[in-house]
């Protein structure tokens, strides 16, 4: 930036001698700063620092006074240059608006960040655009910051050159509210962040998982789109999860689920869409959990429940075109099945009360022989297989008997 | 007007007096039209049609076929009594059996998809389960004949007809659902895929998968089984299986029809 500097310290004497009333330091193209790092330097606290339109390519910006605002106009571009982080925030309650952070090139020695948060509290991070960094916002040891409105794409190659959209470490009580987020390695990562709450969020083709959360107990992730991501969702060792109201897509591979849990425990997955994914919903580990009010559609394996799964409950779900519907790893099943609408289900109801009089069996014997077999799948929708199927339905010997859905509805709920 | 197409014109004459071929094309499009009507979609009216395909499609031409060309031995005794190429005279025979065959299949299945364009079945299923209609319909004809014109006995042909039937739909897979459960531990995707091409309704359901259970092969086993089937080639060769098992039975009837002392 080249443009007028020599206003600057004037307008900038006479504001640091105005006291409190907070400030607009203006940067770029007929402002007071030529450089956001000059700016930065001047504000107060309170201070607004306005960056206009332009491209700024500066040291790795770092904010250091608590209730500064940095608010772009016009989306100015600040620009890693591919060596390095982009914005740092280091003070509480700092606001960061309307900026491009971009190319902050390929590290294999430190995270960069298009715009990181660290050690503070209280940050808004709001309708940003981060293009092409390792990673995109990261909040690390920040507690109760809100990421909203920001657009995050990247073009990474490779999992292991590419970070994360949106990642916390040691975060609690974030909220992360409708982003976009395109091509990260996982779309969203919460780590050790507890109390989060994620909501109308986008996050697709992701290189391995839309979201991704470890060790993060009583968060909420309401009305999110997770679409044909790599690997699909994975959520891991924590308790006390709400996941409702969320739509998994087109997770295809055969390590591809549409939403994973593992080792999570006393939780609800409700309300959501699992569509088209070549694993719809797995549970591995997880107990007492309340899955109800979900629909699955045309998915390879809507449901997988492992044998070391147990008291969780399925209720009020919709299954429908499933390749299969249900399967296990056992014949004992610890996880209860009861009132769910299965387009499979072939019973009658006489007294008309809507639910079905005669006890579904979702897991077919077709299924566990893939579980044992996967050759198997060839014979998918083969005449020999619905025989099969049939006379295991009439008389379960090798399916899991107690895996039964003594309350089948007759009509999808809703 | 050549023989072929004289013989082809009798014959579908013939089937078309016959109100059987036309119960035929009327069940499935009252069928496939019933399915639409009780709220289903268009990929699972699709997959419901298949069951309906696998099965019933071969069960109609075996017996229906060796029926037909049994009946129709007179007309043609009566016409190699007439200076007539039998090359000829076999093709009408056959042509008449299989396009009316193929043809009801055809107008049945697919006028409720055009009617329905709307409701979500994609034009790559419904092109895959014409395809695989079709395919059958020639190939069993061609089996059929074959049947009929090589047992004088009606009732020990269409016994034949039956256990063909029976062996293509049912007991083959149930052979190879055996040899992937006893050879568990070895890598048998690729085997499997050779065996599935030995059967024409194992070709067909295939065709149609790839097109119709997308979700399920992207994982697993289905990687390979979506690679092989699911290009553009891996759909040229299950279409070109399919042109073999019409070819081979029907140079097997023909050169049974040239030779035979009727």
């Amino acid at each position: 930036m080249t443009l007028p500097v020599a206003l600057g310290p004037m307008l900038l004497s006479l504001m640091v001698v105005a006291p409190k009333p907070a400030a607009d330091l203006t940067v770029g193209p007929g402002g007071h700063f030529a450089t956001i790092t000059a700016a930065l330097a001047a504000a107060q606290p309170g201070d607004r620092v306005l960056v206009r339109a332009g491209t700024y390519r500066e040291a790795t910006l770092v904010v250091r006074t608590p209730r500064v605002t940095v608010q772009g106009e016009g989306w100015p571009v600040l620009d890693g240059q591919g060596a390095r982080e982009v914005l740092v925030i280091a003070a509480d309650d700092v606001t960061v608006r309307g900026l491009v952070a971009t190319n902050t090139g390929v590290s294999n020695l430190e995270d960069r960040a298009g715009i990181r948060a660290k050690d503070v509290r209280n940050c808004v991070i709001e309708h940003n655009r981060l293009r092409d960094n390792l990673w995109g916002i990261y909040l690390q040891r920040s507690a109760d910051c809100v990421v909203r409105d920001n657009d995050i794409e990247a073009h990474g190659e490779r999992q292991t050159t590419s970070g994360n959209g949106i990642h916390l470490w040691y975060s609690p009580g974030a909220r992360i509210e409708r982003n976009h987020i395109r091509g990260h390695r996982d779309g969203i990562y919460f780590e050790f962040s507890q109390h989060g709450v994620t909501r109308d969020n986008v996050s697709e083709r992701s290189q391995r998982y839309g979201l991704h959360f470890m060790f993060s107990d009583s968060c909420s992730y309401v009305h999110n789109t997770f679409r044909e991501n790599t690997s699909g969702v994975a959520v891991m060792y924590s308790r006390g999860v709400v996941i409702s109201g969320n739509r998994f897509e087109r997770s295809w591979g055969s390590a591809a689920y549409g939403l994973l849990l593992k080792d999570i425990s006393g939780g609800e997955i409700s309300s959501n869409t699992f569509d088209r994914n070549s694993t719809g919903l797995f549970v591995e580990g997880s107990s007492r959990l309340e899955v109800r009010g979900n629909t699955f559609t045309q998915n390879g394996w809507a449901a997988k429940v492992l044998a070391d799964a147990d008291e969780n409950r399925f209720t009020g779900n919709r299954f429908s075109g499933n390749a299969f519907d249900v399967t296990t790893n056992s014949r004992s099943a610890n996880s209860t099945f009861d009132g769910n609408w299965w387009d499979a289900y072939a019973g009658y109801d006489l007294n008309k009360d809507g639910v079905g009089d005669t006890a579904f069996h979702p897991v077919r014997l077709f299924a566990l022989v893939v579980e044992q077999h996967p050759a198997a799948l060839l014979l998918l929708r083969s005449p020999l297989v619905a025989v099969l199927d049939a006379a295991e339905r009439v008389l379960p010997v090798l399916t899991p008997e107690t895996l039964v859905d003594h309350h089948p509805l007759m009509r999808p709920p809703r | 007007m050549n023989i072929v197409s004289l013989v082809l014109l009798a014959g579908l004459r013939d089937l078309s007096r016959n109100r059987w071929i036309v119960a035929y094309a009327l069940c499935f499009l009252g069928i496939a039209e019933g399915l639409f009507w009780f709220g289903g979609t268009g990929p699972q009216v699709l997959l419901s049609l298949l069951n309906l395909v696998l099965l019933v499609l071969p069960l109609v031409a075996l017996v229906f076929g060796t029926i037909h060309v049994y009946a129709s031995r007179e007309f043609v005794e009566l016409l190699l009594a007439q200076p007539v190429p039998r090359r000829q005279l076999f093709a009408g025979l056959y042509l008449g059996l299989a396009l009316p065959l193929a043809g009801a299949f055809v107008v049945g299945a697919g006028v409720p998809f055009v009617v329905h364009a709307h409701d979500g079945a994609t034009l790559g299923g419904v092109a895959a389960l014409l395809a695989a209609g079709v395919g059958l319909s020639l190939a069993f004809a061609a089996i059929a004949t074959w049947i009929a014109l090589r047992t004088d006995d009606r009732l020990k042909g269409v016994g034949i007809a039956l256990g063909v039937w029976l062996a293509s739909t049912v007991i083959y897979d149930g052979l190879v659902l055996g040899a992937t459960a006893a050879f568990g531990d070895y890598p048998l995707e690729r085997p499997l895929l050779a065996l599935m091409l030995a059967n024409p309704v194992d070709v067909a359901r295939v065709l149609v998968l790839t097109q119709l259970d997308v979700s399920a092969l992207m994982g697993y086993t289905g990687a390979l089984f979506q690679h092989t089937f699911g290009t553009a080639l891996g759909t040229g060769v299950a279409g070109a299986t399919l042109v073999v098992w019409c070819v081979v039975p029907l140079a097997l009837a023909g050169r049974r029809f040239l030779r035979r002392d009727f």
